[in-house]
Protein backbone atom coordinates (compact mmCIF):
# COMPACT_ATOMS: atom_id res chain seq x y z
CA UNK A 1 0.00 0.00 0.00
CA UNK A 2 1.72 3.15 -0.87
CA UNK A 3 -0.92 6.45 -1.20
CA UNK A 4 -1.71 9.91 -1.28
CA UNK A 5 -4.55 10.91 0.83
CA UNK A 6 -5.63 14.73 1.45
CA UNK A 7 -7.73 13.30 4.67
CA UNK A 8 -6.98 12.14 8.20
CA UNK A 9 -4.87 9.09 7.76
CA UNK A 10 -5.67 5.46 8.58
CA UNK A 11 -3.09 3.44 10.83
CA UNK A 12 -4.61 0.20 10.93
CA UNK A 13 -4.82 0.14 6.62
CA UNK A 14 -1.13 0.74 6.78
CA UNK A 15 -0.56 -1.90 9.80
CA UNK A 16 -2.81 -4.40 7.88
CA UNK A 17 -0.58 -3.84 4.59
CA UNK A 18 2.41 -4.96 6.01
CA UNK A 19 1.35 -7.81 8.61
CA UNK A 20 1.91 -11.41 7.80
CA UNK A 21 2.55 -14.66 9.66
CA UNK A 22 6.18 -14.62 9.41
CA UNK A 23 6.91 -10.48 10.52
CA UNK A 24 7.96 -10.86 14.60
CA UNK A 25 8.09 -7.10 14.46
CA UNK A 26 5.73 -3.98 13.06
CA UNK A 27 6.71 -0.34 13.35
CA UNK A 28 4.27 2.53 12.45
CA UNK A 29 6.34 5.41 11.95
CA UNK A 30 4.07 8.60 12.21
CA UNK A 31 5.45 12.23 10.98
CA UNK A 32 2.87 14.81 13.18
CA UNK A 33 2.16 18.69 12.54
CA UNK A 34 4.47 20.24 15.74
CA UNK A 35 3.39 23.41 16.82
CA UNK A 36 6.54 25.22 16.56
CA UNK A 37 9.16 25.81 14.30
CA UNK A 38 12.57 27.73 15.41
CA UNK A 39 10.34 29.61 18.35
CA UNK A 40 7.49 30.97 15.82
CA UNK A 41 3.86 29.15 16.51
CA UNK A 42 2.77 26.92 14.13
CA UNK A 43 -1.15 26.79 13.19
CA UNK A 44 -0.75 24.03 10.50
CA UNK A 45 0.62 22.64 7.38
CA UNK A 46 -0.22 22.64 3.83
CA UNK A 47 0.68 19.91 1.91
CA UNK A 48 1.38 19.50 -1.94
CA UNK A 49 2.42 16.81 -4.53
CA UNK A 50 3.17 15.83 -7.95
CA UNK A 51 1.20 12.85 -7.43
CA UNK A 52 2.00 10.39 -10.16
CA UNK A 53 6.08 11.15 -9.31
CA UNK A 54 5.38 10.85 -5.47
CA UNK A 55 3.46 7.43 -5.50
CA UNK A 56 6.35 6.09 -8.20
CA UNK A 57 9.21 7.64 -6.06
CA UNK A 58 7.45 6.22 -2.60
CA UNK A 59 6.89 2.84 -4.50
CA UNK A 60 11.31 2.97 -5.34
CA UNK A 61 11.90 3.48 -1.24
CA UNK A 62 9.58 0.64 -0.18
CA UNK A 63 11.26 -1.73 -2.73
CA UNK A 64 15.08 -0.66 -2.07
CA UNK A 65 14.05 -1.48 1.85
CA UNK A 66 12.62 -4.62 0.85
CA UNK A 67 16.21 -5.33 -1.07
CA UNK A 68 18.57 -3.79 1.68
CA UNK A 69 16.65 -5.72 4.69
CA UNK A 70 15.24 -9.34 3.88
CA UNK A 71 11.96 -10.11 4.72
CA UNK A 72 10.62 -6.24 5.11
CA UNK A 73 7.46 -5.07 3.74
CA UNK A 74 6.43 -1.47 3.92
CA UNK A 75 3.38 0.73 3.49
CA UNK A 76 3.53 4.38 2.87
CA UNK A 77 0.45 7.03 2.95
CA UNK A 78 1.56 10.92 3.14
CA UNK A 79 -1.33 13.14 3.50
CA UNK A 80 -2.03 16.12 1.24
CA UNK A 81 -3.61 19.67 1.81
CA UNK A 82 -4.17 21.12 5.27
CA UNK A 83 -2.47 18.97 8.22
CA UNK A 84 -3.46 20.02 12.17
CA UNK A 85 -1.11 20.29 15.11
CA UNK A 86 -0.93 16.76 16.38
CA UNK A 87 -2.35 14.98 13.41
CA UNK A 88 -0.50 12.67 10.80
CA UNK A 89 1.14 14.31 7.59
CA UNK A 90 2.97 10.75 7.13
CA UNK A 91 2.65 7.06 8.20
CA UNK A 92 5.12 4.81 7.23
CA UNK A 93 4.88 1.02 8.42
CA UNK A 94 7.55 -1.53 8.56
CA UNK A 95 7.41 -5.19 9.13
CA UNK A 96 10.28 -7.59 9.26
CA UNK A 97 11.24 -11.15 11.05
CA UNK A 98 12.96 -9.15 13.59
CA UNK A 99 12.90 -5.92 14.98
CA UNK A 100 16.57 -4.60 14.31
CA UNK A 101 16.12 -4.56 10.33
CA UNK A 102 12.59 -3.01 11.06
CA UNK A 103 13.97 -0.09 13.10
CA UNK A 104 16.37 0.67 10.36
CA UNK A 105 14.21 0.12 7.47
CA UNK A 106 11.91 2.16 9.03
CA UNK A 107 14.84 5.44 9.38
CA UNK A 108 15.51 4.65 6.18
CA UNK A 109 12.32 4.92 4.68
CA UNK A 110 11.54 8.47 6.39
CA UNK A 111 14.67 9.87 6.08
CA UNK A 112 14.69 8.83 1.66
CA UNK A 113 11.49 10.35 1.55
CA UNK A 114 12.38 13.64 2.74
CA UNK A 115 15.20 13.87 0.49
CA UNK A 116 13.34 12.32 -2.95
CA UNK A 117 9.61 12.09 -2.84
CA UNK A 118 8.17 15.71 -4.72
CA UNK A 119 5.76 16.71 -2.32
CA UNK A 120 6.19 20.86 -0.72
CA UNK A 121 5.08 22.04 2.77
CA UNK A 122 4.05 25.08 3.48
CA UNK A 123 4.18 26.41 6.95
CA UNK A 124 0.90 28.55 8.34
CA UNK A 125 2.79 30.56 11.61
CA UNK A 126 0.79 33.02 13.99
CA UNK A 127 2.09 36.02 11.75
CA UNK A 128 2.54 34.61 8.44
CA UNK A 129 3.79 31.38 6.18
CA UNK A 130 6.43 30.01 4.32
CA UNK A 131 7.39 27.31 2.28
CA UNK A 132 9.73 24.55 4.35
CA UNK A 133 12.34 22.33 2.76
CA UNK A 134 13.77 19.06 4.56
CA UNK A 135 17.31 19.32 5.61
CA UNK A 136 17.34 15.94 3.51
CA UNK A 137 16.22 17.42 0.22
CA UNK A 138 18.06 15.89 -2.92
CA UNK A 139 20.14 13.79 -0.61
CA UNK A 140 21.23 10.47 -2.70
CA UNK A 141 19.22 11.90 -5.91
CA UNK A 142 22.14 10.66 -8.17
CA UNK A 143 20.59 11.56 -11.64
CA UNK A 144 19.52 14.51 -10.25
CA UNK A 145 20.88 17.68 -11.06
CA UNK A 146 20.77 21.12 -8.49
CA UNK A 147 20.57 24.19 -10.19
CA UNK A 148 23.25 26.00 -9.06
CA UNK A 149 22.03 29.37 -8.88
CA UNK A 150 21.41 30.38 -5.00
CA UNK A 151 18.66 30.55 -3.31
CA UNK A 152 15.42 32.74 -3.42
CA UNK B 1 1.35 21.17 -30.58
CA UNK B 2 4.10 22.87 -32.44
CA UNK B 3 4.52 20.90 -35.98
CA UNK B 4 7.15 22.91 -36.27
CA UNK B 5 10.30 21.11 -37.01
CA UNK B 6 12.77 23.19 -35.79
CA UNK B 7 10.69 23.05 -32.35
CA UNK B 8 9.54 21.08 -29.48
CA UNK B 9 6.52 21.61 -27.36
CA UNK B 10 6.69 20.58 -23.80
CA UNK B 11 4.07 20.54 -20.66
CA UNK B 12 5.59 22.25 -18.03
CA UNK B 13 4.25 21.13 -14.04
CA UNK B 14 5.13 23.88 -11.62
CA UNK B 15 4.88 23.21 -8.05
CA UNK B 16 4.76 25.27 -4.14
CA UNK B 17 7.24 28.65 -4.81
CA UNK B 18 7.55 27.98 -8.80
CA UNK B 19 3.82 27.74 -8.73
CA UNK B 20 3.50 30.59 -7.26
CA UNK B 21 5.48 32.74 -9.07
CA UNK B 22 4.07 32.34 -12.51
CA UNK B 23 0.16 31.92 -10.78
CA UNK B 24 -0.03 28.51 -13.17
CA UNK B 25 0.14 25.00 -12.34
CA UNK B 26 1.13 23.92 -15.96
CA UNK B 27 2.16 25.55 -18.42
CA UNK B 28 2.62 24.79 -22.77
CA UNK B 29 6.05 25.84 -23.55
CA UNK B 30 7.68 25.69 -27.23
CA UNK B 31 11.48 25.87 -27.39
CA UNK B 32 13.72 25.11 -30.07
CA UNK B 33 15.39 22.04 -30.82
CA UNK B 34 18.02 20.64 -28.39
CA UNK B 35 16.84 22.95 -25.81
CA UNK B 36 17.82 21.28 -22.50
CA UNK B 37 15.60 21.28 -19.35
CA UNK B 38 18.16 23.66 -17.23
CA UNK B 39 17.79 25.78 -20.27
CA UNK B 40 13.81 26.30 -20.36
CA UNK B 41 14.13 26.39 -16.34
CA UNK B 42 16.69 29.66 -16.97
CA UNK B 43 14.14 30.83 -19.79
CA UNK B 44 11.10 31.02 -17.43
CA UNK B 45 12.73 31.84 -14.16
CA UNK B 46 15.22 34.59 -15.15
CA UNK B 47 18.01 35.14 -12.00
CA UNK B 48 16.97 37.75 -9.60
CA UNK B 49 18.93 40.10 -7.24
CA UNK B 50 19.44 37.09 -4.98
CA UNK B 51 20.02 34.11 -7.57
CA UNK B 52 17.29 31.75 -8.68
CA UNK B 53 15.34 28.76 -6.54
CA UNK B 54 17.44 25.34 -6.54
CA UNK B 55 15.57 22.74 -8.00
CA UNK B 56 15.92 19.40 -9.01
CA UNK B 57 14.50 18.66 -12.86
CA UNK B 58 12.18 15.84 -14.12
CA UNK B 59 11.07 14.52 -17.21
CA UNK B 60 7.84 12.27 -17.63
CA UNK B 61 8.34 11.85 -13.68
CA UNK B 62 12.03 10.86 -13.27
CA UNK B 63 14.90 12.81 -12.03
CA UNK B 64 17.16 13.82 -14.88
CA UNK B 65 20.13 16.06 -15.27
CA UNK B 66 20.03 19.43 -16.17
CA UNK B 67 21.48 18.43 -19.89
CA UNK B 68 18.95 16.47 -20.76
CA UNK B 69 17.71 17.57 -24.24
CA UNK B 70 13.82 17.67 -24.63
CA UNK B 71 11.92 15.55 -26.57
CA UNK B 72 8.71 16.77 -28.11
CA UNK B 73 5.26 15.66 -26.10
CA UNK B 74 7.13 15.54 -22.78
CA UNK B 75 6.14 16.03 -19.23
CA UNK B 76 8.56 18.70 -17.85
CA UNK B 77 8.88 19.21 -13.86
CA UNK B 78 10.99 21.61 -11.72
CA UNK B 79 11.12 20.62 -8.17
CA UNK B 80 11.57 22.47 -5.92
CA UNK B 81 13.30 22.24 -2.27
CA UNK B 82 11.40 19.17 -1.07
CA UNK B 83 9.25 19.34 2.05
CA UNK B 84 7.73 15.97 2.58
CA UNK B 85 7.46 13.76 5.49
Amino acid sequence: MIDLNDGVLDESAVRAAVSRPGAGAILVFHGVTRDNFAGRGVRRLEYEAYPEMAIAQMRAIADEASERWTGVRVAMSHRTGVVPVEEASVLIAVSSPHRGDAYEASRFCIDTLKARVPIWKREIYDDGSAWKANAESGEGVDSGHIEAGGVV
Amino acid sequence: MSTDPETVSVEVHLFAGLREQLGVSTVARTVAVGTTVADLYAEMFPAGPSGRMPVMYAVEQAYVKGDTVLRSGVEVAFIPPLGGG
